[in-house]
Parts: C-alpha cells; sequence; structure tokens
C-alpha cells in the first residue's frame, strides 16, 4: 500500500475493527479511511464493486471474513473477475487480490469450517494461493497484490496463530512456484497450507522407522507447479497427497490423478490421497478431528505407499 | 424527484444538432438490429441475441447526456444499443455478432459481451444484475481517482429485484459514488410482467430505501431520457447517487428465441404508435427542423453503414484455434494443459 497508492483494502471489519482476525490492524491509521474501507456485510456487492474498481484502474484487495462468506460473491468471482478478459477479447484486465481466512477450524460446525479451495482451483482466469508459513503468507501476498490478473489467497483459519520468521525488508514469493520444505528421498508427500505442519509430524515420526520423507508445499494451486511436483515424484518414486479439502474433485485428487498420468513409469506405488472424509464437518471435537488428515492418517498412507504395512 | 416530464415542450433552431445526433443513432441501433435479426435468421448470428428495438431512445438519449471522456458505461446483455450509442464501431459490433476474430472482443463475447475500454463503455454482461455492483465499482474507482467522471449502469426490471442491486445502492449511497442507475423498464423480464414480481409498481421508488432519489422518465421520448439524465449525472458528480426510470417498450422477444406470446398484438401496437424514432421525426418535422428528403437520405446513409458492417464480418477472418489460450491471464502460465 506504501508503494502504490492505487491499492486498497475493503471488506468487513478491516478498519476500526482491525480486521475480524486482526490481520489488518493498524493499516486503518496508517492509510486513513479512504483507502481501509470497511464495508456492509454484503459480500455479492462489495466484492462487485472491488472488480468495478479494478477493472477501472484500481488495485483492489477484497477481503472476505471468511472463505464460507465468499459463496455468497461467487458469481461475481467466477462470472465477471475470472472471465472479463477472455470475453473483452484482452481488452480489460482485473487485478485483484481476494483474501480471507479457509478451511477447518475449530468447534464451528459444517458452515464455518471447511476447505473452499476447490472451487475456486477449478475456474481458468483465476489464480489460487495457499501460504503455509508467516514468510510465504507475506511473499505470495505481495505478489499477489502486484499480480495483474485476480489471485484468490487461502489462508487457513487457525494459521493465524502460527509463528515464524517473517523479514521486514522486501521479498516476493512467485505465484506458481512451488517449494520443498523438506528434502528426503523415499517418498514425496504434496500438500498446502495449513495440512503442511500434519504432514512435516509425520515426516519426523517416519524419520524414526527410517523413512525418509520429502514435502512439497504447493504454495500455489493455480498455476500448478508441475515441474517441481514430477520431479520430486520422479526421484522418490512414491507420492501422497494431503489436502483439508473433501476428496471428490478437490486440489488432492487433480495433484493425484496429474503424477499418475505425468510419472505413471517411474512410481513403485499408486499414488494415495489424504483429504478430508467426504462429510459436513460435525461440531463435536473428538468427530471433528477425526474428520481431518492427522499425523496418523499420513503416515499410514506413506506406509502404504511404501508397502510396510 | 418522481415523474419527469421535458421542460422545453419546443424544439429550438440551436437544438437541431443533438435532435439530428439522437435521430441518427437511434436510426443506427434500429437498422443494426433489424439487420442482426436478419443475420440471426440466416445463422450467421448464433447463441442468444437480445435485440433493443423500441428502447433506443434510452441510450441515446442517456448516454448523451454524458462525457465518455472521462464518464463510463456499464450495462448488461441486451447491449448492442449501448455499444453503438457509446460510438462503438457498427463493423466491429457486427463482427463480435458473427464471432469473428475481428470483433471487439476477438470473437470470445458475442451478442452479450460487447466491450470498448478505449470508448469508456465497459460492457456487456451476461448475469441479471450482476453488472450492478460492478459498475458502482467503476464509479468507486473515479472517486478514488478524482476524475469528475460518472459511471451510467443500466439493468432492467427483471435485474432489480436481485440482491446485487440492493447491496449496490447501500454502498453507493454511504460513500457518495457518482453514479447513475438506469432501470430500461420494458415491462417484461422475459416473459413475466414486471407488476406480476414487483412489490411496488413504480420502480424509481426502490431506491428510496437508500436515500437515492428516483426518478421516473417517459422511456420512449429520447429527449425525456436526455434531460433527466443531464439533471441526474450533475446530481452523481456532486456524490448523489440517482436512480432513473425509463418507462419503455421491447418490440421484440426477450430474445431470438422468444416469439413474445405473452403480450397481445394491441399492447405492441400502443407501444410501436409511441415510437421513438417516429415520435422525434415528427416533432423534428413540426418544429421545422427536418424534412422527409433529409431523414430519407439519412436513413439510406445508415441503411449502407449497416451493409457495409454485415459485409466487413462476412468476410473477416474466424478466429485461430490458438486464439483460445489468449487472454485468460495476463501471462499464459496458469493454463492447465495436460
Amino acid at each position: 500500500m506504501a508503494r502504490d497508492e492505487r491499492v486498497f483494502l475493503m471488506g468487513e471489519e478491516v478498519g476500526e475493527y482491525d480486521g475480524a482476525y486482526k490481520v489488518s490492524r493498524g493499516l486503518l491509521v496508517k492509510y486513513g479511511p479512504k483507502r481501509v474501507i470497511d464495508t456492509p456485510i454484503s459480500e455479492l456487492g462489495f466484492t462487485g464493486i472491488g472488480i468495478g474498481a479494478a477493472i477501472a484502474g484500481l488495485r483492489p484487495v477484497v477481503e472476505w471474513m471468511t472463505h464460507n462468506f465468499a459463496i455468497l460473491a461467487m458469481d461475481q468471482v467466477i462470472n465477471n473477475a475470472a472471465k472479463m478478459r477472455h470475453m473483452s477479447g484482452g481488452q480489460l484486465k482485473v487485478p485483484i487480490v481476494f483474501r480471507g481466512p479457509n478451511g477447518p477450524a475449530e468447534y464451528l460446525s459444517s458452515q464455518h469450517s471447511q476447505s473452499l479451495a476447490a472451487f475456486w482451483m477449478h475456474v481458468p482466469g483465476l489464480k489460487v494461493v495457499a501460504p503455509a508459513t508467516p514468510y510465504d503468507a507475506k511473499g505470495l501476498l505481495k505478489s499477489a497484490i502486484r499480480d495483474d490478473d485476480p489471485v484468490v489467497m487461502l489462508e487457513a483459519e487457525l494459521m493465524y496463530a502460527w509463528e515464524g520468521e517473517v523479514p521486514e525488508e522486501e521479498y516476493l514469493v512467485p505465484i506458481g512456484k512451488a517449494d520443498i520444505k523438506r528434502p528426503g528421498k523415499d517418498v514425496s508427500v504434496i500438500t498446502y497450507s495449513k495440512p503442511l505442519k500434519v504432514v512435516m509430524e509425520a515426516a519426523k515420526v517416519l524419520e524414526e522407522r527410517g523413512v525418509d520423507v520429502e514435502v512439497v508445499d504447493l504454495r500455489s494451486l493455480r498455476p500448478l507447479d508441475t515441474e517441481t511436483i514430477f520431479s520430486s515424484v520422479r526421484k522418490t518414486h512414491r507420492a501422497v497427497v494431503v489436502d483439508e479439502a473433501w476428496p471428490m474433485c478437490g486440489p488432492a485428487s487433480f495433484v493425484a490423478w496429474a503424477v499418475g498420468k505425468a510419472c505413471f513409469d517411474d512410481l513403485d506405488a499408486q499414488v494415495e490421497i489424504v483429504t478430508s472424509e467426504d462429510v459436513p464437518m460435525p461440531y463435536n471435537h473428538t468427530l471433528e478431528l477425526a474428520v481431518q488428515s492427522s499425523v496418523e492418517k499420513v503416515v499410514a498412507a506413506v506406509s502404504r505407499v511404501l508397502y510396510l504395512e | 424527484m418522481g415523474v419527469k416530464r421535458p421542460r422545453t415542450q419546443r424544439g429550438e433552431r440551436s437544438d437541431r444538432d443533438l435532435y439530428m445526433k439522437f435521430l441518427r443513432e437511434m436510426l443506427l441501433i434500429r437498422l443494426f438490429e433489424e439487420k442482426a435479426a436478419q443475420m440471426y435468421g440466416l445463422r450467421k448470428i448464433g447463441g442468444f441475441c437480445h435485440l433493443y428495438i423500441g428502447q433506443e431512445a434510452v441510450a441515446v438519449g442517456s448516454i448523451a447526456a454524458i462525457d465518455l471522456s472521462k464518464d463510463y458505461v456499464v450495462t448488461a446483455y441486451r447491449d448492442h444499443g449501448h455499444a453503438l450509442a457509446c460510438g462503438m464501431d457498427p463493423k466491429v459490433v457486427m463482427a463480435e455478432l458473427f464471432g469473428k476474430v475481428t470483433g471487439c472482443s476477438r470473437g470470445k463475447g458475442g451478442s452479450m459481451h460487447m466491450f470498448d475500454v478505449e470508448k469508456h463503455f465497459l460492457g456487456g454482461n451476461g448475469i441479471v444484475g450482476a453488472q450492478i455492483p460492478v459498475g458502482t465499482g467503476v464509479a468507486f474507482a473515479q472517486k478514488y481517482q478524482g476524475t469528475g467522471g460518472v459511471t451510467l449502469v443500466y439493468f432492467g426490471d427483471g435485474a432489480i429485484h436481485q440482491g446485487a442491486f440492493h447491496e449496490a445502492l447501500n454502498m453507493a449511497k454511504i460513500w457518495e459514488l457518482p453514479v447513475v442507475y438506469v432501470c430500461e423498464n420494458n415491462q417484461w423480464g422475459m416473459g413475466t410482467f414486471w407488476k406480476k414480481v414487483s412489490a411496488v409498481a413504480d420502480l424509481y421508488k426502490l431506491g428510496a430505501a437508500y436515500d437515492i432519489p428516483g426518478v421516473q422518465v417517459d422511456g420512449m421520448d429520447v429527449r425525456a431520457v436526455y434531460e433527466a439524465t443531464g439533471e441526474a449525472v450533475s446530481r452523481a458528480r456532486e456524490g448523489q447517487p440517482v436512480l432513473i426510470e425509463a418507462r419503455t417498450y421491447r418490440y421484440k422477444g426477450h430474445s431470438m428465441s422468444d416469439p413474445a406470446k405473452y403480450r397481445t398484438r394491441e399492447e405492441l401496437e400502443e407501444y410501436k404508435r409511441q415510437d421513438p424514432i417516429g415520435r422525434l421525426k415528427t416533432f423534428m418535422e413540426e418544429e421545422g427542423l427536418l424534412d422527409e428528403e433529409t431523414f430519407r437520405s439519412l436513413y439510406d446513409e445508415i441503411q449502407r453503414e449497416v451493409e457495409e458492417a454485415v459485409a466487413f464480418a462476412e468476410q473477416s477472418e474466424e478466429p485461430a484455434l490458438h486464439t483460445m489460450y489468449e487472454d485468460v491471464y495476463a501471462g499464459e502460465d496458469a493454463i492447465w494443459r495436460s
């Protein structure tokens, strides 16, 4: 925002409340009400207004209080933001960022605790990023704001409490580049966003059992860095994809298919996926935890592709 | 505000240029669309094709009241009229209808998705009502950038009950955006009569819930539309959004696939007697501003222009297959190719 006057933030509670999750803390004081704009609870409306502002020369950052409420704005994102460049024959550009928390949280039941990554990843014309560390979050958000296309940023709700190194200075994490978060030689575990933590813990457990896991953090779901994914699998010959979205038509299913197709001759086992159970999220904590991917589930899937079970 | 009647009941010679402009543009839209209907019948044009015939006074009168060097126009899918009234080249509009690469959207938009960024015409949007927040956002950008411009946002009586309309008006008011909403009440939302599906019969009153002044205007009278829009635009430039309800009528069905059997021939004939082109022509003749010979030569000139547009569209190339991958992203790196 300091760099580019055209950048502004709009959404519910982003200003005086400092952000529903305190993501925009201090921005109103620093940049004033012209550039940090509290909206009514009106997702379709303010998302569409952001899109209109983007086609007329601004670079809006639209915050959805959560991706669950973005479903109300889906028409604007899918039918307008994603398509205006194409259906205008390249005349329009829509440089806008849609961001907010996504994915399972705690004790929130099914309407407030779900990963909607697949909905955005499905749509040509959108870019979709999902950081798994505070470092990546800063670098990806900056890249998203400078991008000339609409970018949807998925920020896992429970990750807001996570801590990590974030340099003060300027840096960018490029959109479309996956990151090897842990090099290894026996199996590639491919994931993104919050499940990275579970995957890293599983890697430690597996290390004690003599299994050397390579962890690929996608960081970007669209574009998808197939080069990094495939070269990892060609090295390890085994792959597990871990995702907190539902299994049907989800990011994990797609990545698993892509790996199966491109690396068929290199694979020593079929590709496994670990996803959310195929149910709406229950409120009860025991059930809630059982729905999601866990260290045990990841260890079990890795064991299957290594024929250890 | 309320129901508006034209202030200048008598034409003045100084207005002749303006009236000739109205006449020319309305005739261009009429003849262009009659030709488009013919081309649709010949299957040169496919898909949905929503004709504007009968409503010409609304686009022409209102767009004449703005300054397209700084103002913008955003509309829905019945967009040929607004496109031409914004000064888009009929050749490029016809080529887009033909799906040719020389069309404004390189054959990827078609009838519902006309755009011309240079002429400040931002579509051409296909989802009922969804263009209302988008147009409001264009006005937001104008205020943010301090351009002094306003945005005209068009929609029909069918769109006014969408949440998009109500959400947008609320924000336009709280942020004092320079926007004029033009509801073209052509009285039929597809095959549904507007009074059957609206809690109020006067749609201009719907702005009241958001403290936005509403005005109703005879949408078959181009001069009345021009005047009402001019006043609304002045208010919008000062940060007061305005809602205009233009009472108009479409002569054709909702789209080319609609024979419009839900209405009577008498109803259609009644509105044809108020035809916007005929009314302006008669008025100008009575005021001594137009003679039959001048009208005839204008008509012939526009007819030729439309024929040229068809010839241009006919002779233009089909888009090459690789162009489907273009214009998806600023770069093409996010397209999945297995």
